[in-house]
């Protein structure tokens, strides 16, 4: 009847390494920054798992850290994607050379 | 039964959703894929009885956060990559890192010896926002704080960055 811990953990490995593989695989920045969130929401399900099987509060209150730590880091993010893109009129990170001379 | 039925299904969908996300050559379709893996996470959440994050999770997270990305996405009119992106060495590289991690950390949950592991869950009134309006205005009160400050911090510079050009 009760869905055991090793489950949540082997699914939110599947869906960290996933984000991984989409940091390290895809060009475009924006992409790049929606699989850091995909990564924030693996750790999450963990955070919440072990929290609750344990019976302790303290897992939920640091995802809602998380959450509003992660709106902020999206809200910059973007912000800079926005700025690159005026200034160089791309976003993919092989056409963004700025340190490379 | 019905909650193991409900876990494979969602855990299903939120994988095969990610993939998509991978995979998908247009950003919107990205971003459009992230917000069914992002409500699929939440049904999960539902699952380990944590309901006032799930809310959360849909409002913030699907809700706010990937209408942001929606909207930079249509903002700066980013189509469908003209082409396949060609597989190279860097490609190679991130595909065994990414299969590395994975191949870690299934190792590592499958070899746990910890009795948390293999205890039962009993579901608690732990999730309720009641319970975390308790802890969260006591105990956590001034990370609370701080989070606010966080936040504020970021919007005044989220909106110094977007009006900034360089020479």
């Amino acid at each position: 009847m009760e869905i055991p811990l090793t489950w949540y953990l082997t699914l939110s490995a599947v869906l960290f390494s996933i984000g991984v593989m989409g940091v390290l695989f895809r060009s475009n920045l924006i992409v790049i920054l929606m699989s850091i969130e995909l990564m924030l929401n693996a750790v999450n399900l963990t955070l919440i798992a072990f929290g609750q099987f344990m019976g302790d509060i303290t897992g939920q209150i640091l995802v809602f850290f998380v959450i509003s730590v992660a709106a902020a880091e999206a809200a910059v993010g973007l912000a800079i994607v926005i700025a690159i893109f005026r200034n160089k009129l791309t976003v993919d990170v092989n056409d963004i050379k700025l340190f490379r001379h | 039964m019905l909650a193991e039925t409900f876990f494979v299904a969602a855990g299903l969908v939120a994988v095969i959703a990610a993939l998509g996300m991978l995979v998908s050559r247009s950003p919107v379709r990205s971003a459009l894929w992230l917000i069914l893996v992002m409500l699929c996470v939440a049904g999960l959440y539902m699952t380990l009885s944590a309901e006032f994050i799930a809310v959360v999770q849909v409002l913030v997270y699907a809700g706010a956060i990937m209408v942001l990305f929606l909207f930079v996405i249509m903002l700066l009119n980013l189509g469908a990559l003209p082409n396949l992106e060609r597989v190279d060495f860097k490609k190679g590289v991130g595909f065994v890192l990414g299969t590395v991690i994975l191949a870690q950390l299934v190792y590592i949950t499958a070899t746990a010896s910890d009795p948390l592991v293999k205890a039962s869950f009993n579901p608690a009134e732990t999730g309720s926002a009641l319970k975390i309006a308790e802890e969260l205005f006591t105990r956590y009160a001034l990370p609370f704080e701080i989070i606010g400050i966080l936040l504020l911090v970021a919007t005044v510079g989220a909106v110094m960055l977007a009006k900034r050009t360089f020479e």
